[in-house]
């Protein structure tokens, strides 16, 4: 059994932690900030959605995506929800919808009807409708507490806040650092996004929406307690300033779109979290003097933080695989 | 050769940065298209004083020309403002001047554009305006400094075609000596032969390939497109008439029937 040091408690660190807990090693994490997942975590979509993702990423984003919502599922039980994607466009955007349908995989059609049926606040809205059966979302502040939390009940310990790092002889160093890794890890560049969460009890979705649009494309991720996230801008910089005018008119103006009712609603949050991505937006492992890191997990953390995760673990654990992952 | 101000070049397709899948697509988009000029949004991507440094640093190390664009910019004195801070990231004093006068078509403000290019000339930058095809406008662009014209054939993103090809036609009849770069409008390498064939100088994209399911393979079909219609343009082509004409002469042979 070794010690392992995980840098970053956001979604990549926390998994890692939890693989290599799994695989009956021990863990420390620390992070400059005194909660967990404060990082990109805590602005993410959340959403489980390899096949809508494939749309503009590499084929190894599916690939690496299938199973992330099982493996959600077992570490944080109740976490995942299970409802599909539902991907929508104004009628003079369907070309974009045909588009979409042409570079995607795991979907359907819905004509007015079928849309009425699944989410009865977008009835009448839309003519037609992709609909993603096989993926899923979750709350990602409230699935990282979770994995906190299961973290702690394996023998993982937090060192959270400023203070003295645990002076103690680990075996290897896990960098999960997001952004902070960008100035030491090559290749590495911060993509901003911002995003905001409406509360309003006049719409009901029971699954994430995207909605199309050749400018302004958004997604609305239902929450509990009335709330929607909607989300995300994609900016070519390493700001992380307050999120801009601009950027704050078009999210919601297309959140007006997707419904009306959404122009009443109350803005009770925005935020503005750095990706850090590597040139082909593929998260990758890499070696680093004292271990490996996590890094490039660019728009896909919860997505893909499993898959990376039990690939750092596997490594650092002398090859361990899990004899669930044997059976599969 | 095409050349532009001062540069010559053998490419004649220029080709936006925006909205790729990744640097990585962009820059395989670049290499399988030949262009030799790229343009790049500087105000989409500095909303703050981090100016996207990386992501600039990407399109410096493709090696190629590049004409920072006033993309969002919506009066002459933000357009004017936006290509200064071009100057001092890019160190060129090109600028493709973009100056939108409606916010859902994307229309270019030619007032403000018109304005806009004979400020910035004066201060030395060499100007690309994105306009219309209206000729007054192109005169106007000329006496304010501009040395190449580029009118749009459809609205920007569109992937219309040339929805006006007559005009097109009349514009380079206006302009027989100042390059003609269609900017705008274009969805497929057709459109792109199209406007070659009418004899305009080059081609701009953006979106047609980057949203492509395979952006570097439809950065090489544009460009073999382009090179296909300037060919034609040089060769010069028939034009069409109502009856058929037989390649083969009949008369005097023997009628089989």
């Amino acid at each position: 059994m070794s010690l392992f040091l995980v840098k970053g408690a956001g979604v990549a660190g926390l998994a890692v932690a939890y693989e290599l807990l799994r695989r009956g090693e021990d863990v420390d994490i620390v992070d400059y900030q005194d909660t967990i997942g404060h990082g990109a975590s805590f602005f993410a979509g959340g959403m489980l959605a390899p096949y809508c993702e494939r749309e503009a990423a590499e084929e190894i984003v599916l690939r690496l995506g299938l199973d992330a919502a099982d493996w959600w599922d077992r570490a944080v039980p109740g976490a995942v929800i299970r409802n599909g994607t539902l991907v929508v466009a104004q009628p003079r955007d369907l070309p974009d919808l045909v588009r979409f349908a042409s570079r995607t995989s795991g979907n359907v059609w819905l004509d007015r009807e079928g849309i009425a049926v699944l989410e009865p606040s977008l009835a009448g809205r839309f003519d037609k409708a992709l609909f993603f059966e096989r993926e899923a979302h979750l709350d990602p502040r409230r699935a990282l507490t979770g994995l906190a939390k299961a973290i702690r009940n394996h023998g993982g310990e937090f060192h959270l806040g400023w203070g003295p790092a645990p002076k103690k002889a680990y075996t290897a160093v896990l960098d999960c650092t997001g952004p902070a890794a960008i100035p030491h890890i090559p290749g590495l560049r911060g993509v901003r996004g911002e995003m905001l969460y409406l509360e309003t009890g006049d719409v009901t979705l029971s699954r994430p929406v995207r909605m199309l649009h050749p400018r302004h494309p958004i997604y609305v991720v239902p929450r509990d307690d009335h709330r929607f996230m909607v989300g995300a801008t994609m900016i070519e910089t390493e700001d992380d300033g307050p999120i801009s005018a601009r950027s704050l008119m078009e999210l919601l103006n297309a959140a007006y779109a997707l419904h009306p009712a959404f122009g009443e609603a109350r803005v009770v949050e925005t935020g503005v979290g750095i990706r850090p991505a590597f040139d082909d937006n593929v998260p990758r492992v890499v070696e680093t003097e004292t271990g490996l890191a996590i890094a490039g997990m660019h728009r896909h953390g919860f997505l893909l933080a499993p898959a990376m995760a039990k690939k750092a673990a596997t490594r650092l654990s002398n090859g361990y695989v899990l004899q669930e992952e044997l059976v599969q | 050769m095409l050349k532009l101000y001062d540069s010559e070049l053998s490419s004649r397709l220029l080709l936006g940065t925006a909205r790729y899948p990744s640097p990585a697509v962009l820059a395989e988009a670049v290499r399988r298209s030949g262009t030799e000029i790229v343009t790049v949004s500087l105000r989409r991507e500095t909303s703050g004083g981090k100016s996207g440094g990386v992501f600039f640093e990407l399109i410096r190390q493709l090696g190629v020309h590049i004409l920072p664009n006033t993309a969002g910019c919506h009066s002459a004195s933000e357009a004017v403002l936006t290509a200064k801070m071009a100057r001092e990231v890019f160190g060129t004093n090109w600028i493709k001047l973009e100056v939108i006068g409606h916010h859902d078509s994307l229309q270019p403000d030619v007032f403000e554009l018109v304005e806009a290019a004979r400020i910035l000339t004066g201060e030395g930058f060499s100007v690309f305006p994105y306009t219309t095809d209206d000729l007054i406008v192109g005169e106007r662009l000329l006496a304010a400094g501009c040395r190449v014209l580029m009118p749009w054939c459809a609205p920007i993103g569109s992937a219309a075609g040339p929805r006006n090809p007559s005009a097109l036609v009349a514009m380079r009849a206006a302009f027989p000596d100042i390059p003609l770069i269609v900017d705008a409008g274009l969805g497929r390498p057709s459109h792109a032969a199209v406007v070659m064939e009418l004899g305009y100088d080059a081609v701009l994209l953006n979106t047609a390939v980057a949203s492509a399911g395979d952006p570097p393979a439809m950065g090489e079909a544009f460009a073999k497109a382009i090179d296909a219609g300037r060919l034609a343009y040089l060769a010069g082509m028939l034009e069409p008439r109502d009856m058929a004409v037989p390649s083969t002469p009949v008369i005097g042979k023997a009628v089989f029937s």
